[in-house]
């Protein structure tokens, strides 16, 4: 925890933390000497002070964006709907807002490798993650063996869930080489298919597990 | 979800007098998040302060010895339902927590956040429903929509406990370490959970500066065969419309100690002693496991819904049963 060490150094700073807890003498018993350095925005994220924004880095299918959240910005927020510090928007909308509630799966981006569901990740706790969506996966303009498979098996009908479950499927494969069907109905549960084309899915998964 | 400041924690120290200097409910922890944020975007909780559990050092990792298991508050469930020693040797809490939600909530969702969860009741999860655990003065289940309510527990409450993974931990005898203010202590996972009698409002024992730290689960008599069996309403993840934790120690087809620990269907994890004694010290066969389980649901209240939950937990244990002489 480097960051941990970098805020010996200078400038305090209870202002944010007095306005989120909104009473000084909790400040006063839990921060003693909480110390910023540098960009303070920045440095802030990293603190164990109260913030309610901050301007965080996110590595993002490889790329770092610099952006300004609040703390109750979800990651799928971001990916959608951020803007960062240049400007520029984000505009990763391969991960779906369907029911924001961490139960269909359209929004499932992997961190660290693993499938989550973005709409149920507070963006600050995405930093120091390496985070890939749908827009991540293939390499250039070489579709992954997946988003290959989900084509010749026309795994999809309106198409509004295959992001997120291209990207879990990505997620079993990478644990799972050779998945049983069983391995690959648990493994993709956490998605929800309105249109019901599970069986070209589960079809695809196959192929692409033979391939890869 | 209505704005609020977040706190990276640092220490328990640092954590537990936050929440001393607060009212309940205006600064709430957050490990991974997946049950307080939807409680956070339908306004069911409005914090100031959210303190992030996940900075806190050394909190998520699964220690086996001879002892046991100690599994730190942070792990996740993925990491509890992959853990090879917990499949070979506890089967009962890895099948557990391989069934609990999706790959994506159980890669995220932690064991502290699965005991501490709350109820998943329709009245309760509605911001315009003041009930019993609201502070309010009655239970809309009793008169309303009741088919996922409790049959156990004896009101005023119905909701039911939604953790798969403590019926497991109480089958297994678990203690787990609560730190508060005045440092910290060790209780029975089973004297953790308190029935809506003893408290309307909140599903345990902590107080609202303590937290739970650290599970430690005793090493299993070797002869010992457990099971997780759970009943969802279709095959897709789902929480339990009933299951059953337990835990035989065998001798052949005799059994020589059970326990028999339910979920789904009270306000708290529910302890059937009425099916352990019938199975103890007997030798298993269908219609000993078939009298487990109807001596289990013997004093079952169920509400106008939910009748269908008795049969269904009587031959979930029944089931359990023969499944320890297979």
């Amino acid at each position: 925890m480097s960051d941990k060490d970098k805020k010996q150094d200078t400038n305090i700073s209870r202002r944010s933390f007095i306005k989120g807890v909104g009473t000084g003498t909790v400040a006063a018993t839990v921060v003693p000497a909480a110390i910023l350095v540098g960009n303070e925005k920045t440095a802030e994220a990293q603190t164990d002070q109260a913030i309610s924004k901050a301007e965080i880095q996110l590595n993002i299918n490889d790329t770092v964006y610099e952006i300004e959240v609040e703390a109750r910005t979800t990651l799928l927020t971001v990916l959608r709907d951020g803007i960062d510090t240049g400007g520029n928007n984000v505009d990763l909308t391969g991960a779906k807002l369907i029911c924001d509630r961490g139960e269909c799966g359209g929004c499932t981006v992997l961190v660290d490798g693993k499938a989550v569901y973005a709409c149920m990740m507070l963006a600050m706790d995405a930093q120091g993650k390496q985070i890939t969506t749908v827009e991540g996966i293939a390499n250039g303009d070489n579709l992954h063996p997946i988003q290959e498979a989900f084509v010749k098996h026309d795994a999809m009908m309106c198409g509004f869930c295959t992001p997120g479950f291209i990207v879990s499927s990505v997620a079993l494969l990478n644990e799972n080489r050779k998945p049983t069907l069983t391995e690959i109905k648990e493994g993709l549960s956490g998605n929800t298919c309105r249109c019901g084309t599970y069986p070209f899915i589960f079809d695809a998964v196959e192929t692409a597990s033979e391939k890869m | 979800m209505d704005k609020f400041s977040y706190v990276n924690a640092t220490s328990l120290k640092q954590v537990t007098s936050l929440l001393s200097d607060s009212r309940w409910g205006e600064v709430m922890v957050i490990a991974g998040g997946t049950d307080l944020l939807a409680e956070l975007k339908e306004y069911i909780e409005t914090p100031k302060t959210l303190v992030n559990l996940k900075t806190l050092p050394g909190m998520d990792s699964i220690k086996a010895d001879a002892n046991g298991l100690t599994i730190g508050a942070l792990t996740t469930v993925s990491d509890i339902a992959m853990h090879p020693t917990i499949q070979q040797h506890y089967s009962v809490l890895s099948q557990a927590a391989a069934s609990v939600a999706t790959p994506q909530i159980r890669n995220v969702g932690t064991l502290g956040g699965n005991l501490c969860q709350r109820p998943r009741c329709w009245y309760y999860r509605d911001e315009t429903v003041n009930c019993f655990k609201k502070g309010g003065d009655m239970c809309y289940a009793v008169d309303g929509l009741n088919k996922y309510h409790a049959i156990f527990g004896d009101g005023p409450v119905y909701i039911v406990h939604p953790s798969d993974i403590a019926p497991a931990l109480i089958a297994l005898n678990a203690s787990l370490k609560i730190v508060g203010p005045e440092g910290d202590k060790t209780v029975k996972v089973e004297e953790f959970f308190t029935l809506p009698a003893a408290n309307l409002i909140r599903e345990n024992i902590l107080q609202p500066n303590e937290i739970v730290v650290e599970v430690q689960v005793p090493t299993p008599n070797p002869n010992t065969k457990s099971f997780y069996l759970k009943a969802r309403e279709k095959g897709a993840p789902d929480f339990a419309l009933s299951s059953v934790a337990a835990v035989f120690e065998m001798t052949g087809k005799t059994c020589q100690r059970a326990n028999v620990v339910l979920g789904g269907v009270a306000p708290a994890p529910w302890r059937s002693p009425e099916a352990e004694t019938v199975l103890t010290g007997k030798t298993i066969n269908e219609s000993l496991s078939m009298n487990a389980g109807e001596e289990a649901v013997k004093n079952a209240q169920p509400l106008t819904d939910n009748e269908y939950k008795v049969t269904l937990t009587q031959n979930l244990i029944s089931r359990a049963a023969m499944m320890a002489i297979s």
